[in-house]
Order: C-alpha cells, then sequence, then structure tokens
C-alpha cells in the first residue's frame, strides 16, 4: 500500500479552501474511493453527490487535477500522484457544498426545447415503420448520462456566465436527438439560433474532450445544428430553392 | 432560453492561464500557433514573390499550387487570361500595388480554411485564446462568440466549399498534366518525376481534406432527418463522414503539402533542386 495526498475543496456557498487529506491507497481505486475513504477516517462531512459508482449515472461530476471528469471513472494509476490530487467541484453550476454543486440550471434549460413530436403513424395499429440505418445517427446521442461535465467545460457557461442565452452542449446533443429523428415533424432551428444561443459555440470541442460516453457532441450534433441555422438564416441560395421547392 | 430570469451566483471566472491542471495544456496551442503561423508567413511571402511559380525544365509542366489557375503568368505556363513576363504586371495593375498572379486565387482556400470548423476551433484557441485550453481561465471578460458580428460572418463557410471543390479539380488536373512531359521535339509522353508524384498527392491530400468538410457532409446527407439514408444519400453521407473524422489530420497534411508542393517547384525553378525523373 502507498499514499497519496488528495487536496479538496471545502466549504460552502462558493467560500472554498483546499484541504489536503493523506490517505493509503490500493490498486484499481478510482478517485470516488479515495473520497470516501477520506469520508472514513475522519471528514464525514465532506459532501459529495454519488451514486452508482459505475459511470452510468452522471452524479460524481467533478473536476480533477483542472479537468471535468467522473470521479468514479478517474483510476488513481492515471493520475500523478507525486503531487496532491486537486479535487474541486464544477465551476458552471453555483457551488453548495464542498464537492457539491446545483445543478437545477439543467433542468431548467432542457423545458425550453420543444419536445419530440412524432407524424402521423404509418400503420392503423398505431405503429410506424422505419429502417434501422435511417435512425443509427440519433442512437449515439442517447449514450448521454447528463453528468454535465460537457456544460462544466464549455467556457461560455463556465467563465462568460450565458447561462440566460446559452442551453450549452448537453442540450444541443438532445436537441439533435429530437431533431434528427426520422419520426420527429417539429422545428427547433429558430429556437437554436435565437433563444437557445448556438452561436456562442466556437468550436473548441472541449464537450468532446470530458464526455464520459464518447459522444462526438461538436462534430455529430453541434455543428450540424450550426449547418441547419445557416440553411435557415443565412444563406441566401438554400432560401432561393427552398422558395421554388414544391410543397408536399 | 427562458429561465427564471434571476442571475444565478457562479464562481467569479479565473485570470488569464489560471488553471489546476497539471499536464502540458498549453502544448497544443502553442503547437498549432506556431505551425498554423509558419504556414502564414510562408504562403504570404510566396504569394508575394510573383516568381519560380513554374517549373518547364525538360519538358516537365508542374506549376504552383499557390498559383494555379493562372490567369496572368508566362507564356510556357499557358495563363488563361494574359501573358505576364516572370515578375512583371498587366499594364492595367495600379503601378504602387504588387502584383502576383497569386493574389487571384490564395483568396479562396485561405477563406476555405478560414472559416473552417475545425481550424476555428483551432485558431480561436491557439491566436485568440478564448479559451487558450480547456478548463483554463481567459483574457478576456466579454464574449460574443460566432452570434453575432464579426464572427457571424463565419457562416459563409459553404460558399469557400463550393469554390474549394472547383479547385480540387483543377488541382488534380495540374497533376495529371505534370505526368505528360513534352520532349525536344514537341511530343507529349507520360512521365513521372518527383515532382508529378507530389503534385498527385497533393491533389488527393486536399480532396480528403476537402470533401470531409462538415458543411459538404450537411449538404449530401446531414441536412436529411435519414428518410433515405439506406439509399445513395446515405452512403456518400458515410463517406463523408469517414473522411471528416480525421478532419483534422487531413487539415494538416493537407496544409503542409501544399506549402511543400509550392516550395518543391519553387527550389526546382530556382535552379536550386533538379527533379528527378522516375520514367
Amino acid at each position: 500500500m502507498s499514499k497519496a495526498t488528495f487536496r479538496i475543496s471545502r466549504g460552502s456557498g462558493g467560500d472554498l479552501t483546499p484541504a489536503d487529506y493523506e490517505i493509503e491507497i490500493g490498486e484499481g481505486m478510482v478517485v470516488l474511493d479515495a473520497v470516501h475513504q477520506i469520508q472514513y477516517e475522519g471528514a464525514s462531512d465532506l459532501a459529495v453527490r454519488w451514486n452508482c459508482k459505475a459511470g452510468k449515472c452522471g452524479s460524481c461530476s467533478a473536476e480533477i487535477n483542472g479537468m471535468p471528469r467522473l470521479m468514479c471513472m478517474t483510476r488513481l494509476e492515471d493520475l500523478d500522484l507525486s503531487q496532491p490530487v486537486t479535487v474541486e467541484p464544477m465551476r458552471a453550476f453555483p457551488h453548495v457544498r464542498d464537492l457539491v454543486t446545483d445543478v437545477s440550471f439543467n433542468y431548467r434549460a432542457k423545458k425550453s426545447i420543444k419536445p419530440f413530436k412524432p407524424r402521423k403513424p404509418d400503420n392503423a395499429d398505431g405503429t410506424w415503420n422505419m429502417k434501422q440505418e435511417d435512425v443509427e445517427r440519433v442512437q449515439e446521442f442517447r449514450k448521454c448520462i447528463e453528468c454535465f461535465l460537457c456544460q462544466d467545460v464549455c467556457h461560455v457557461l463556465r467563465d462568460h456566465h450565458k447561462h440566460e442565452e446559452f442551453i450549452g452542449p448537453r442540450h444541443f446533443v438532445y436537441s439533435a436527438a429530437l431533431e434528427m429523428h426520422p419520426l420527429d415533424t417539429e422545428d427547433r432551428v429558430a429556437d437554436l439560433k435565437k433563444a437557445q444561443g448556438i452561436g456562442y459555440c466556437n468550436i473548441t470541442k472541449c464537450c468532446t474532450v470530458v464526455c464520459p460516453e464518447h459522444i462526438k457532441i461538436t462534430d455529430n450534433a453541434i455543428i450540424p445544428l450550426k449547418e441547419r441555422v445557416v440553411d435557415e438564416f443565412y444563406d441566401p441560395l438554400t432560401k432561393l430553392f427552398r422558395m421554388f421547392k414544391p410543397k408536399k | 432560453m427562458t429561465t427564471t430570469g434571476t442571475k444565478i451566483p457562479l464562481p467569479q471566472q479565473r485570470a488569464f492561464g489560471k488553471t489546476t491542471r497539471t499536464d502540458r495544456w498549453w502544448l497544443k496551442p502553442l503547437l498549432v500557433f506556431l505551425g498554423f503561423g509558419a504556414f502564414v508567413v510562408y504562403s504570404t511571402w510566396a504569394a508575394f514573390q510573383g516568381t519560380n511559380y513554374f517549373y518547364g525544365v525538360d519538358g516537365a509542366d508542374y506549376i504552383s499550387p499557390f498559383y494555379s489557375p493562372l490567369l496572368f503568368g508566362v507564356a510556357e505556363a499557358h495563363p488563361l487570361i494574359s501573358v505576364v513576363p516572370e515578375g512583371g504586371r498587366p499594364p492595367w495593375w495600379p503601378g504602387w500595388m504588387p502584383f502576383s498572379a497569386a493574389f487571384f486565387i490564395l483568396w479562396a482556400p485561405g477563406g476555405f480554411r478560414f472559416t473552417c470548423y475545425y481550424y476555428r476551433g483551432a485558431y480561436y484557441k491557439s491566436f485568440w485564446l478564448d479559451p487558450v485550453n480547456c478548463g483554463v481561465g481567459e483574457p478576456r471578460k466579454g464574449y460574443r462568440g460566432e452570434q453575432k458580428f464579426p464572427l457571424i460572418f463565419q457562416n459563409i463557410h459553404r460558399y469557400f466549399l463550393y469554390v474549394a471543390l472547383i479547385f480540387i479539380i483543377i488541382l488534380l488536373w495540374d497533376a495529371m498534366k505534370a505526368f505528360w512531359f513534352t520532349d525536344i521535339d514537341g511530343i507529349g509522353h507520360f512521365g513521372i518525376g518527383l515532382g508529378s508524384v507530389i503534385m498527385l498527392c497533393n491533389a488527393i491530400f486536399l480532396g480528403c481534406y476537402t470533401c470531409g468538410c462538415h458543411s459538404l457532409r450537411h449538404l449530401v446527407g446531414g441536412r436529411k432527418d435519414c428518410g433515405t439514408c439506406s439509399g445513395p444519400i446515405g452512403k456518400t453521407y458515410s463517406c463523408v463522414s469517414g473522411l471528416n473524422g480525421k478532419h483534422m489530420m487531413w487539415a494538416w497534411i493537407s496544409l503542409f503539402w501544399v506549402g511543400f508542393t509550392d516550395f518543391y517547384i519553387r527550389m526546382c525553378a530556382a535552379g536550386i533542386w533538379s527533379d528527378p525523373r522516375f520514367f
């Protein structure tokens, strides 16, 4: 058994102080195990949100050595343990206590997205016909576990606090899942441009880098949505073609 | 977005460069800055030269991609509009303004790359430091993104794509001509020189970069909600998506190679290097 030091942000309401904890670590441990060990060994009031310990619930999001990551999926063997490992709460959301933040902004943002509106059923029994290839593209977006790491790393929210004008990468993924669904008939493009601020994204791909589900957020969700916005608002040729296109 | 309308209390923005990251986060933006900066400096210098853009020794027909299609240039390169002596200018060109045939060409690939989704993300980080890397403090407090003027003009990317696709055809034509050598009697025959191979690679690499463009991906199928994804549209979309997955790699390979192609032809035309002929 070897020892490692964890520098954990402690405090409430944004008033944070780093506190060092030295613990013994074992093979196969992840950062969340270490946090639990610290709670067990003395800091029993250390607040941390967690649930599945398997990278599927998205609860234990934090900033480990400055990068947004899931604590349960960050192995200690992948970190430099010769230095203290910093564990901080997410910076894009209001701080509650220790490692816990208030992520309710995300639930409000999600409500601003128009819900799924399927076309009329293809068959008398109320079902639709669809090929697997037709729905494959949106399957990737359904992997999202809503850990909000992408929201946390996005500088538009994290540094520029555009929460009132920009819904963030997670919700562009959700919009893409609905907007690109073959059965969906709703039009969300105007909302994406105006109220949801997709133009604020400057494609730095940080959201893609931190996604624990390896969703290609920028390439497969945000940029295709940006292109749809271009179709509708910025491309005169497409507008012209649409004027002369026969209506279905 | 409609929310509560009240500002939520958030941590203060960190100072520029401030982070708790322990890795070498500055390395990648620095390399991009150096790589992209070196290309911009070299291509600008090469564009202003106005000379050594064509190599015709031993019946070769190599033209620098920075000058192709040649609108004004030396007679042996068969310019499309008018013959201009090497280093000279058309009579109507203002005397105070430097002239180079490359000025008529480089705006198109330059604009395509400048508005490219990959390069945008890269140079916003490396040149504009917005942010310099993920999770690192920024130098500015204000932010308009691409939502407002001036970066809203990045949305014209697809128009540059249309021009870039035409350029790929022209570069493929140039590469084909580079495999055709004219002998002393004026008869053309197939041959392979090092320059032919370099020019062919250039057209292929630029083709892979251009055909992996996000806008092209949208135009060939991405704009649809996959009503026809299982047909030819779906296959085209898959091909473009495959190239798009390696867009960054092709962006850098093609950037380096197009610069190297110009450099090679320039060196040969200046008589510093000689073009080895394999066949």
